[in-house]
């Protein structure tokens, strides 16, 4: 079984603030991790591996220092790993960024199975997978919190598919994508035999030029049908109050309250 | 394609550093041969907005490949069925949908998508739309992504809304972005704020970082244009007396039954017992005296379909199974609303949940110091509070 399992390097942490003066966002230092999300999407990737043999591609989009979060997945039993990388490639939505990582899936070529995070902490849309396979013309799933079999013959996964209020189980024939939810496993660390072994010489730097579609104006900003007019502080909401009054009175606080906040 | 040109004549070392240390996709470099942008840019622009000296320039050159928006009228809503009922995130869509629409007078469609929802479709006749398309078959019985999907984009290429607004619920994740893709348009996760431009241009605002930050973005050059919408963030459509929408039944696509993935079974999730993933809770201190408090403090919670919780005075004197604490030695929980009731707010309580989005809490002394970290606090004494406001409640009929 041939998996693709594709991560992200993201900001340590999500307490930006934006300078409610300069609009500048203000962060401390430029650390970066990979993404939480993913770890429960390459443990999956192990785990299925364990059971049915195959490999384990990592891919990833971003600037060279997100070699790093690809290493970290070497290190952790990834059999390989792809790093999308171009200036032309800065600047993507939702919509691009589906678009290269899927034209770095053709590149590659065989697979039965692309898995993804829920989300990532930076953007925080859950989108680009779905989109992904959309472009893939393959089925999704998401919110998946087990892969249950793969078989052979029907050539299709059993999956559990977490809905809002119930729990679907799901016959999704490959090759598919899926994404996972948190908390479905326990994530593997990083081996330090491995980091003997793997080295640094197994990662594969794409840009523009390697991939099958070289239109530039379908990539990065360009390609992007959104755009980003500003951003700026939420609302400070530490306006805090007190009531006093009858119980009566009070009551009709809370009524107020709650229904304002759609709760009743 | 659209970069950041630097002018390195006018770099300095302190100007160099201080654009640096803007950029917050660490994209900005220094170096011996001065600044350099690098692939991590996304060009968001602060680098550009804390420049005083000139040194930066967006070089814009981009093929505006607009699509001709005249040919794309009205906002449409993806409706969503549990069952062949209606989710409340429907009149949530449709209450913003119509808000936008109202200025210009601008149509408003429904999609509803399932099997057996023509009695969903008939009740939403009465919440203002002006259309509702509907695609009923067997193998749409249970939300499947490219089924679904096919459905919509069917629906998008005849009607062509300017706008699609679906749910940020489970469904509306999985689905609204797959057609997003097929419709090579943008789509915006989460919002929190939307907004229509004269222009015809959808304003749509949402948190990023974790809420730290929110972003206004704009599709200004393809359609639709979509976004999902945070459940309970915007008004429902009030029913209206008289029916308001044509119901259109629409012929499903060709070969549903044949692609995407096979729903075998749907389970009812088993209630489970971890407070730390409600979204509601009422959280029970030791001003809950006795019996007939905990009956009251468990009222409101069936009230607001809340999540029973408590302080750790509780669990020791037996009211509470363990598993419902709050606190250092409990719990952390960070639900959408807290209600406290007779909870002081020690530190140890306090630091479990104040990160709550919304604090409500009822204690007769002032001086609590949950009231600290409350938005609202409600100074009175809970056995005439809550059967105050259970009483009005009940006579309102309003018990979910």
């Amino acid at each position: 079984m041939n998996i693709i399992v594709c991560i992200k390097q993201v900001p340590s942490t999500s307490n930006v603030e934006v300078d409610p003066v300069t609009g500048v966002l203000k962060r401390e230092g430029t650390k970066s991790k990979m993404n939480p999300y993913d770890l429960f999407a390459l443990e999956q990737a192990f785990l299925l591996r364990e059971r049915y043999g195959g490999t384990v591609a990592v891919l990833s989009m971003g600037p060279n220092q997100a070699m790093d979060v690809l290493y970290e997945a070497l290190y952790m039993g990834a059999d390989s790993a792809v790093l999308a990388s171009d200036r032309r490639f800065a600047g993507a939505d939702v919509l691009t960024t589906s678009y290269t990582l899927a034209q770095c899936v053709r590149k590659i070529g065989e697979y039965d199975l692309i898995i993804c995070g829920k989300q990532t902490t930076d953007g925080d849309t859950g989108q680009v997978g779905p989109e992904m396979a959309e472009w893939l013309e393959i089925p999704h799933a998401c919110n998946v919190t087990a892969v249950e079999s793969f078989s052979e013959g029907e050539g299709a996964f059993i999956v559990k598919v977490n809905m809002d209020h119930s729990i679907y189980t799901v016959k999704i024939q490959a090759p598919c994508l899926i994404t996972v939810d948190k908390d479905i496993n326990t994530p593997r660390l990083p081996s330090y035999l491995r980091k003997k072994t793997v080295g640094n010489a197994q990662i594969s730097v794409w840009s523009m030029g390697d991939l099958p579609d070289q239109d530039e104006s379908h990539y990065g900003l360009t390609g992007s049908p959104t755009q980003v007019e500003r951003v700026f502080p939420p609302e400070a909401h530490d306006d805090r109050v007190c009531f006093t009054g009858t119980g009566e009175e009070l009551a009709g606080r809370l009524y107020s309250l709650l229904r304002e906040k759609k709760r009743i | 394609m659209a970069h950041i040109k630097v002018n390195q004549e006018k770099v300095t070392p302190e100007i160099a550093e201080r654009l640096a240390s803007v950029c917050p996709f660490g994209a900005i470099v220094v170096s011996e041969a001065g600044l350099s942008i690098e692939a991590g840019c996304r060009l968001c622009r602060l680098c550009l907005e804390a420049d005083q000296d000139g040194v930066l320039t967006l070089v814009e050159d981009k093929p505006e490949t607009s699509v001709d928006k005249s040919r794309w009228q009205g906002i449409a809503i993806l409706a969503e069925c549990v069952g062949n009922r209606l989710h409340p995130i429907t009149l949530e869509l449709l209450g913003k949908a119509l808000e936008m629409a109202a200025p210009a007078g601008t149509p408003v469609f429904a999609v509803v998508i399932g099997w057996q929802v023509t009695s969903a479709a008939e009740s939403l006749k009465y919440y203002g739309a002006d259309k509702i398309y509907v695609y009923d078959d067997r193998h749409l019985e249970h939300f499947e992504p490219l089924r679904y999907a096919m459905c919509a984009a069917d629906f998008i290429a005849k009607v062509r809304p300017s706008v699609v607004l679906a749910g940020a619920t489970s469904m509306g994740r999985s689905l609204a972005p797959r057609i997003a893709a097929r419709f090579r348009t943008g789509i915006t996760a989460d919002c929190t704020g939307l907004a229509l431009r004269d222009n015809g241009n959808l304003v749509q605002t949402r948190p990023a970082f974790g809420g730290n930050i929110m972003a206004r973005i704009v599709t200004p050059h393809t359609r639709p244009q979509m976004c999902t919408v945070r459940y309970r963030v915007f008004d429902a459509a009030p029913r209206r007396e008289n029916p308001t929408a044509q119901v259109e039944v629409m012929a499903v696509p060709h070969g549903l039954a044949n692609v995407g993935a096979q729903v075998l079974d749907v389970l009812a999730k088993p209630e489970e017992l971890d407070i730390s993933e409600a979204e509601v809770i009422v959280a029970v201190g030791r001003g809950v005296k006795d019996e007939a408090g905990l009956r009251l403090a468990k009222k409101l919670a069936d009230i607001l379909g809340a999540q029973l919780a408590c302080t750790r005075p509780m669990v020791e004197n037996g009211r509470f199974d363990p598993r419902r604490q709050i606190g250092l030695s409990g719990r952390t929980v960070k639900p959408k609303l807290i209600v406290t009731i007779g909870v002081s707010g020690a530190v140890q309580f306090a630091a479990g949940m104040d990160k709550s989005e919304y604090i409500i809490s009822i204690n007769s002394d002032p001086e609590a110091s949950i009231f600290n970290i409350s938005h609202v606090g409600l100074v009175g004494d809970l056995y005439e509070v809550l059967p105050a406001f259970i009483e009005k409640i009940e006579r309102e009929g309003l018990v979910r």
